[in-house]
């Protein structure tokens, strides 16, 4: 599904990314780790096709086919779905307004017709049960005054609603107490199916035990230096990332 | 001969052609008086600076309308608010068409400035309030001058207009170049409550120059709403002059969509003339092309316990410019003023500009007064999250502009015509979305 290939990427000429290799095909789920500034959302970023990182060298293939020239919005199109770590205020766009704006361009892209208003509710009540998600959050501004958990709640609330094939999940677990650690993650698990996958990115090990990956990557300084099973996850926790760090500086 | 001659050299054929009412006449003479020795404003003085008229002066605008032109009402459906019941009051370069209007003289008075200023019934009114609100500046002189034609409306006490009233001046391009100036009062009495939609709509590329003076009277517990849509062709200039005269406990609003024409100047003027008081000037602007819009607004606060509120959003692309200019005057004895003034600018584009210019000039020392502006860009990070999320970012910019302006759409009573403005935005932005937010 997603292959990247030898991936550097730089911002403003810092050379943040230097050869990322990763596959990852439908069914399974990826972790991420590594330390703070070791390039991880940097590679959330550029896969969802933010502007400000410019590929420098290899390239990502989404499906088939190479999409690091695509606009962000034609890879979402294509179902690459990135949960931020930081979701954006958008003081007077409405949770439900934004929603049936973004199915709606999407549909459009497919050549679609909107979605009824009658669907589109119908998959809205849905979803946000799912998240258990109150009724009134949803005509409130995107983000604004959420609190952390509230906001973390509404990614996953919209990837539920645009079902992605590829999740990537940036810190999803970050300012998350762990009722809500629970619901987003039993939200994760229950949109996980044998023809989407997701990537997890995370600092810490508490998020893998409820999405539980079939692979774990450690990044550091821009490169996936271990990879592993699950079992890789609990020994970082155990061990922190300095063990990492000498083996790769040895 | 410039347009000033040409203007003061036509008043005395124009006097002559009209009625000869004693007290409106006198007012005529003084008001070509006053433009003659004041000519049009220039950039040197202060209220100007940013707007030059020097341009579009020198156009040879034929300055009275040489023959009446109708129009099918299907050519011009679009600019009507059609999907609800309205009073019309249409005129079509300048001159009343009664085709496409629909005024009523049942219980409350839609009808034109002409049948009021030449009917005696109408005598007392006229007397009591014509030019009473106008300033003595040249352009709203000028207007007086000639003033002959326009929107006439009065609600008697204690009654609620039942429906709201539409107010359109169409120009048909007829002449090459057309001066227009309408002049509208409205008087609304003790108790009652009024809703205006005016728009002043060119239907082709000929210049055309508006100087429009509304005098606007809200009396005793009074509500009255008012709403200004500018959406004109590129050849089409406007100034506004509108001047309302509150008096206690009195609610007045003005909403301006401003999205442009070739030049707009809106001289917005409130005068609060009792206690508790509240004014409201919203004002949405979204221009592109080389499109110029001017607010300059006053509120006079003169007694004690009033409000004001303000809030005008800009969004200049292209090449286009914006000025705002927003003067509150609180006068000694108007202790216990609540005023607020806010102008928020987003500029899209590295070559429009806006100049925004706060003045406050407060005499009393127990007050509330705020004012702030602000010039900003779109938020990229914002942008990146919607792209993220499949809005590509052509809608991605619409909708945050849009939800920019939001604040000033909210206040909107009449939902055909935030339905309209939206329709305006999204076609305005190049977009095709919704924004039922």
């Amino acid at each position: 599904m997603l292959k990247i290939d030898n991936l550097h990427a730089s911002v403003e000429d810092k050379s943040i990314l230097k050869g990322i290799n990763l596959e990852v095909k439908p069914g399974e789920v990826h972790a991420i780790m590594g330390p703070n500034g070791s390039g991880k959302s940097t590679l959330a970023s550029v896969i969802a096709g933010k502007e400000e990182y410019e590929v420098t060298k290899g390239n990502i293939e989404f499906e088939g086919e190479d999409i690091e020239e695509l606009a962000a919005e034609e890879r979402a199109h294509k179902g690459v779905f990135l949960s931020f770590q930081y979701p954006v205020e958008i003081p007077g766009v409405s949770v439900t307004n934004f929603m049936k704006t973004a199915i709606n361009e999407s549909r459009k892209a497919k050549g679609l017709e909107d979605m009824p208003a009658k669907d589109m509710l119908k998959l809205i009540r849905e979803k946000s049960e799912l998240l258990e998600i109150d009724r009134k959050f949803l005509s409130r501004s995107l983000n604004e005054g959420f609190s952390g958990g509230e906001k973390k709640r509404n990614e996953i609330f919209q990837m539920a609603m645009l079902e992605p094939k590829l999740a990537i999940l940036d810190e999803t677990d970050s300012g998350l107490d762990i009722d809500a650690l629970r619901i987003v993650a039993n939200g994760v698990n229950k949109l996980k199916s044998n023809d989407n996958a997701v990537v997890v990115i995370t600092h810490y090990q508490r998020l893998l035990d409820y999405i539980v990956p079939d692979f774990v990557h450690v990044l550091y300084n821009g490169r996936i230096v271990k990879s592993g099973g699950k079992e890789l996850a609990h020994e970082l926790e155990e061990k922190g990332y300095d063990w990492i760090k000498e083996e790769v500086n040895a | 001969m410039d347009l000033k001659e040409k203007l003061v050299s036509s008043f005395l054929a124009f006097e002559n052609s009209v009625d000869i009412d004693s007290y409106v006449h006198d007012v005529r003479s003084e008001a070509i008086k006053v433009f003659e020795e004041k000519g049009f404003p220039s950039k040197k003085e202060e209220a100007w600076k940013y707007t030059s008229l020097n341009k579009i002066l020198k156009v040879d605008y034929s300055v009275f309308p040489k023959q009446e032109n109708a129009l099918d009402y299907k050519d011009v459906k679009q600019y009507f608010i059609h999907d609800i019941d309205t009073y019309k009051i249409i005129f079509i370069d300048g001159k009343y068409s009664s085709h496409l209007s629909e005024t009523t003289h049942d219980g409350i008075d839609v009808c034109l400035m002409s049948a009021a200023l030449n009917k005696p019934k109408y005598r007392l009114v006229i007397e009591n309030y014509f030019n009473k609100a106008a300033s003595k500046e040249s352009l709203a002189s000028l207007n007086t001058a000639f003033a002959s034609e326009g929107a006439y409306i009065h609600i008697p006490k204690n009654k609620i207009a039942d429906k709201p009233i539409q107010v359109i001046h169409f120009s048909t391009g007829n002449e090459s170049a057309s001066l227009l100036q309408p002049r509208n009062l409205i008087v609304v009495e003790e108790n009652s409550h009024v809703q205006i939609i005016e728009r002043h709509q060119s239907l082709t590329n000929n210049a055309v120059l508006t100087n429009s003076v509304t005098e606007i009277f809200a009396r005793k517990r009074a509500i009255v709403d008012y709403y200004k849509i500018q959406n004109d062709t590129a050849n089409a200039s406007l100034i506004d002059n509108t001047f309302i005269k509150q008096q206690r406990e009195s609610i007045a609003s003005v909403h301006t969509f401003a999205f442009g024409g070739k030049l707009t100047r809106n001289n917005l003027n409130y005068y609060q003339e009792g206690e508790r008081i509240d004014s409201i000037l919203k004002g949405v602007t979204i221009l592109g092309d080389k499109q110029h819009v001017d607010h300059n607004t006053l509120v006079h606060h003169i007694e004690p316990n009033c409000e004001s509120h303000q809030d005008y959003k800009g969004i200049f692309g292209d090449q286009s410019t914006g000025v705002f200019n927003g003067k509150i005057i609180v006068e000694k004895e108007a202790q216990k003023t609540n005023a607020f003034q806010s102008n928020n600018n987003i500029l899209v584009s590295d070559k429009a500009s806006i100049n925004t210019k706060p003045q406050l000039e407060i005499f009393a020392d127990d007050v509330k007064c705020s004012h702030g502006c602000t010039i900003g860009q779109l938020d990229e990070s914002a942008l990146f999250y919607m792209q993220s999320r499949g809005i590509p970012k052509k809608e991605a910019k619409a909708l945050l502009m849009y939800a920019f302006s939001n604040n000033v759409l909210s206040s909107v009573k009449i939902p055909e015509i935030k339905q309209r403005i939206n329709k305006i935005i999204a076609n305005k932005l190049g977009v095709d979305i919704g924004f039922d937010l």
